[in-house]
């Protein structure tokens, strides 16, 4: 109980801590917002209406405090370039991120896990090497050259994939498919490289334990020692990769949703940092390191689950 | 089946140095030496294809692409260069303390640093360019910076394990100071996984770069930079491939290279993997 | 264990067959597309605000201008068209300007148009009854009056020959009383078409106005704006189908000619590079004489616009019409010797060192800037680049007026003396610090001059002052090259950004 205790409150202290930071920078970096939104013929009472109107007349810290104790009471305030509240504009992005996220995640396991037990049978082979070495090709290609390319190879001879925009889930599960395939593999191509070389790596160690050699001398099938045994076992170093990919995954969507226009809060945390849209900056960050906090926290407690030892051993960290 | 043990534990390395090495020597020559002038425009003869006068032909400006991806050579290993140093410096500096003396320290260290990594990449680098703004050098202090929380993290666990380790105990007991225990005798031991992340934190920064020059921040013409010339490179993705390749594909060897080298480093350092 | 490995092949077999099966179907859904009269549009950016009143980018009344009228238009040649308002009188003295409210207009609410609402549009933009004004344009304004139920009239407190350009849409749309606070989320107008939904950063769709006050129009049902910021991505969905209008940029040209009708619309934008006038250096007439010289328009056009500009010599583009004065483009031809000579004269035979600074939000302005840097090479100038965010462009360089030299591009407004009036001295958005006694003198005269023609003759000797004093570099008028879906017919091209759908239609 006190692990759990303490984990919540080291979330706490991390959310405000960012949203400290996120601050600090905003109190920085020059820039004002109903300027950039309205550009440079922007007239002069206009403008000071929309600050007067948006409070952007008080200084920057009673700003914070304003939004501080907003977020108290549920209210993350309205977005200054949408005019909305930011709660409902992050509500109207989490499908699109979320699917997002979850479909290159479902890709990521798919093909790491099929290509870590492929190689993990026959490792240190050619086609170890080639696969090893093609993930980290992946790796290295910048995500939005990647999609560009993509878009271009794929998304252009297949109809199935549409260019760029989201189609709800709602509205056409294949037209939602089609609208998030392209992104989701351009974000899913650079953590294959990670989390497929370290289940092979994971996989390998198990089948050189003794109680592999004991269970194989039993004469069950190589087929039953992997899946049944081997694999079991090497679930819960896998899990936490899959934990770390998470954090990344998330990251990834963000350059990615811009090059494929997918209105995600991505590319949304993008637009409204240049536009110096400082509740929606510090409400999506925020969103952001929680769900990122809180995997992480989910897999922890997988973790001990899966491993009894952990609970005993271990006080968090 | 033939296998190629041994063989394969070390390509990673070969292939990552020969890499390294051959993006080096074009740094080294792009000094003395570039077929033409990096900045110099002929704008009659823009978009040209390949050919033997220009080899990778050239760019909406009429500039020679091979010419500026050789000097773009400086350009990224300045940016990786000082982005890593400043990482390092700080990184194990930070990352040495919090886990050397423990306790309240660490705790808040570790506080700010685990709101640091809360932030996506991306965003931080785009935050951090906002302060410093962009350009070359300014680029290269954000992406630094922006590496310090994970090379701390490492820095950390390894000090935080050595610290106790009979070697330190001893050293403590001769009335060595911490900052002598810590760089002389703590370091050596756990630099290995800080040189991983380092060369890691390399590949992490070029990539970075071009994801910041993809928003039109990040270094600034007319240094020529892959990352700029590869997001300039995208309007003609169909009618001039030939520009787009050659950025891309220079980029994806570098960042390969670092990344090599840094699972050849693991390998040979940590012997879990050695099998 | 073994069941989750069969699951992933199953799983991704799966995926295959379901992208062949809608690969296949995707095709059919697409020709119905096209018949139920939709279209969808690609813009850059999200509007700034719905409410027009509030709104200020030009990317906003794009779209915006389909959904609101003002009482007078703007019209394909620039010239200024009733509107709401049948037909206006203006009085001799220049002071009072009568309106005639066109009868069986109706809101997209369904209400008649009153001269209420636009008495009401108009004191919201004053602020008369809130005390926040929202424009600015009206300052001048001694008096609305609403004498009978279709007549409205507004006194002037000053003649102001630029007043019948601030009454269009784009300043002053008429919006419905009834809907007072609820501008933003709700738009109403009299429109071709009428608000349906806005989703930020997804999209903005407008649907068809059953009963438009134009007999007969628009043909099209349902209207969609698709933001999407990167232009390779909206390309690659133009051709995909996807999208029936998307701006192309000028080197794309040879990849969408076959496939798409293009339309070229000159722009009336005015891109130029403005140099600091209060930093020691650029008060020297011959250093900014020196500096237009040395830099090469022609290279500039082909190297950022592919060719597709217009080279300009002034602040004033040609889709101007006739207030524009030709022949000043090439004043400063490229001289790279008597650039040289003037700089030696001005004290810096050796050169000097400046920067260069630019906004981040458009390639465009590197591309020049990149030019530009080569060519002040050749007479010793060093310049660097300094790129920044559009924000801090705003705040310390268009606001503070800390910088050497600038690029920007200026877009086109109807209006010619708007066009020029941040040379003004003591202009507010004057970041230029120029100052010149005769363009102030000028500009104050034509202001009260009602005489058309001697307006004419103040605006050109004005675009000339501007030329003579080297007031910035002016360099062109770009081309916004529109990629239309080949089957849409009846789309009209304006010197502003508009996007007229009233007439758009699908052929056969």
């Amino acid at each position: 109980m006190a692990y759990f205790v303490r984990r919540i409150i080291l979330l706490l202290v991390t959310v405000v801590l960012v949203s400290l930071i996120t601050f600090a920078v905003f109190q920085i970096i020059p820039g004002d917002p109903i300027r950039i939104m309205l550009g440079p013929e922007a007239d002069e009472a206009r403008v000071e209406t929309l600050e007067k109107q948006l409070g952007l007349d008080q200084p920057l810290p009673m700003q914070y405090v304003n939004w501080i104790s907003g977020v108290f009471t549920g209210d993350l305030g309205d977005s200054i370039r949408f005019s909305r509240p930011v709660s409902e504009l992050i509500a109207d992005r989490l499908p699109v991120t979320l699917s997002l996220a979850f479909l290159s995640i479902a890709i990521v396991i798919l093909i790491a896990i099929s290509l870590g037990i492929y190689v993990a049978k026959r490792p240190n082979t050619l086609s170890d090497l080639v696969f090893s070495s093609v993930t980290q090709v992946g790796m290295a290609i910048p995500s939005f050259w990647l999609g560009m390319l993509l878009m271009l190879g794929l998304g252009m001879t297949f109809q199935f994939f549409s260019i760029s925009g989201y189609v709800p889930w709602s509205e056409s599960i294949i037209g939602a498919l089609g609208s998030l395939l392209l992104p989701a593999i351009t974000i899913a191509i650079p953590q294959i490289a990670i989390s497929f070389r370290y289940i092979r790596n994971t996989i390998l160690e198990q089948m050189q334990l003794d109680y592999v050699r004991t269970i194989r001398s039993k004469g069950i099938t190589e087929r039953v020692v992997m899946y049944k045994h081997v694999l079991r076992n090497a679930m819960i170093p896998i899990l936490t990769v899959f934990g770390l990919i998470f954090a990344e995954v998330v990251a990834g969507t963000i350059i990615v949703e811009q090059v494929f226009g997918l209105p995600g809060f991505g590319s949304l945390l993008i637009t409204s940092i240049s536009y110096r849209d400082f509740p929606l900056v510090q409400g999506i960050v925020m969103y952001i390191t929680i769900v990122v906090v809180i995997i992480n926290f989910i897999i922890d407690i997988l973790y001990a689950v899966l491993d009894p030892r952990i609970r005993l051993g271990r006080t968090g960290e | 089946m033939k296998r190629i043990r041994n063989y394969g534990k070390n390509i990673n390395l070969i292939i990552g140095s020969l890499i390294l090495f051959a993006v080096l020597i074009m740094m080294i020559v792009s000094f003395f030496y570039t077929p033409y002038d990096v900045n110099e425009m002929d704008i009659a003869n823009k978009l040209q294809p390949p050919s033997l006068v220009h080899w990778f032909g050239t760019d909406e400006f009429g500039r020679d692409i091979f010419s500026r991806i050789m000097v773009g050579t400086q350009t990224a290993f300045f940016v990786g260069t000082v982005s890593v140093s400043i990482g390092l410096i700080f990184g194990v500096l930070i990352g040495g303390v919090s886990g050397y003396f423990g306790g309240w320290i660490d705790e808040i260290i570790m506080r700010i640093i685990d709101a640091l990594m809360a932030f996506p990449g991306i965003i931080l680098a785009l935050m951090l360019v906002a302060v410093f703004g962009s350009g070359m050098v300014n680029t290269s202090i954000a992406l630094g910076l922006m590496a310090i929380p994970g090379i701390a993290r490492i820095a950390r666990s390894g000090f935080l394990q050595s610290k106790d380790a009979e070697y330190v105990q001893a050293a403590k007991l001769m009335g060595q100071t911490p900052l002598r225990i810590m760089t002389k005798h703590i370091l050596p031991n756990v630099i290995s996984p800080i040189i991983v992340a380092a060369s890691i934190a390399f590949a992490v920064a070029m990539l970075a770069e071009a994801g910041l020059s993809y928003l039109g921040l990040g270094v600034q013409p007319p240094d020529p930079s892959w990352g700029r010339m590869l997001k300039d490179s995208q309007g003609y993705l169909v009618s001039a491939p030939w520009y787009t390749y050659a950025p891309g594909i220079v980029i994806t060897l570098m960042v390969l290279g670092f990344y090599l080298l840094s699972n050849a480093i693991r390998d040979i350092s940590d012997p879990r993997s050695r099998k | 264990m073994r069941t989750i490995y069969k699951n992933f092949c199953v799983i991704s077999i799966l995926l295959v067959v379901a992208i062949f099966i809608s690969a296949c179907s995707g095709k059919e859904g697409e020709d119905t597309a096209n018949d139920t009269n939709k279209i969808n549009i690609r813009i850059n950016n999200d509007p700034d605000f719905l409410d027009p009143h509030m709104a200020e980018a030009s990317i906003t009344f794009q779209m915006l201008l389909n959904i609101y009228d003002g009482l007078l238009i703007g019209d394909t040649d620039g010239s200024l068209k009733p509107s709401l308002a049948e037909d206006y009188r203006i009085s001799d003295d220049g002071l009072t300007y009568t309106f005639t409210i066109r009868e069986g207009v109706t809101f997209h609410n369904g209400e008649p148009l009153t001269v209420e609402d636009v008495q009401y549009s108009f004191d919201r933009l004053m602020g008369t009854t809130t005390g926040e004004p929202l424009s600015s344009d009206f300052d001048n304004i001694a008096s609305l009056n609403t004498p009978d139920d279709k007549t409205f009239v507004i006194t002037l407190q000053e003649p102001n020959s630029a007043f019948l350009t601030y009454l269009t849409a784009l300043n002053s749309a008429i919006v419905p009383k009834s809907n007072d606070g609820k501008h933003n989320e709700n738009p109403i107008g009299t429109g071709a078409f009428k608000f349906n939904s806005y989703s930020p950063e997804n999209n903005l769709v407008l649907e068809k106005n059953e009963n438009y006050w134009k007999e007969g129009l628009p043909y099209l049902d349902k209207v969609t704006f698709t933001f999407q910021p990167d232009d390779q991505t909206a390309l690659l969905s133009l051709q995909a189908g996807e999208m029936d209008i998307v701006s192309v940029g000028s080197h794309r040209v040879s990849e969408v000619e076959e496939q798409f009708n293009l339309e070229y619309q000159d722009s009336n934008s005015v891109l130029l590079m403005g140099y600091n006038q209060e930093r020691e250096l650029f008060t020297d007439i011959r250093v900014r004489q020196a500096i237009n010289y040395a830099v090469n328009k022609d290279d500039i056009i082909e190297a950022a616009f592919s060719g597709y500009a217009t080279k300009l010599g002034s602040n004033m583009s040609p889709a101007m019409g006739d207030v524009f004065k030709e022949g000043m483009e090439d004043t400063y031809k490229q001289d790279v010797d008597k650039a040289k000579e003037l700089l030696a004269e001005a004290g810096y035979a050796d050169g000097f060192s400046t920067t260069i600074s630019i906004s981040s939000h458009a390639a465009l302005y590197t591309n020049v800037a990149q030019v530009v840097v080569e060519n002040l090479k050749e007479i010793g100038i060093h310049a660097e680049i300094e790129v920044v965010e559009w924000g801090v462009w705003l705040e310390r360089i268009y606001q503070g007026r800390d910088y050497d030299m600038t690029i920007i591009d200026f877009t086109g407004v109807l209006s010619p003396y708007e066009t020029i009036n941040r040379y003004v001295s003591d202009a507010d958005n004057n970041f230029f610090n120029f100052k010149n006694e005769e363009f102030d003198q000028l500009m104050s005269e034509v202001l009260v001059e009602s005489n058309t023609d001697r307006q004419k003759e103040i605006y050109q000797r004005l675009q000339e002052i501007l030329s003579e004093e080297a007031a910035a570099v002016y360099l062109a008028d770009y081309q916004i090259i529109w990629a239309l879906n080949p089957k849409l017919e009846g789309y009209k091209l304006y010197p502003y950004f508009f996007h007229d759908l009233a007439e758009v239609r699908y052929t056969e």
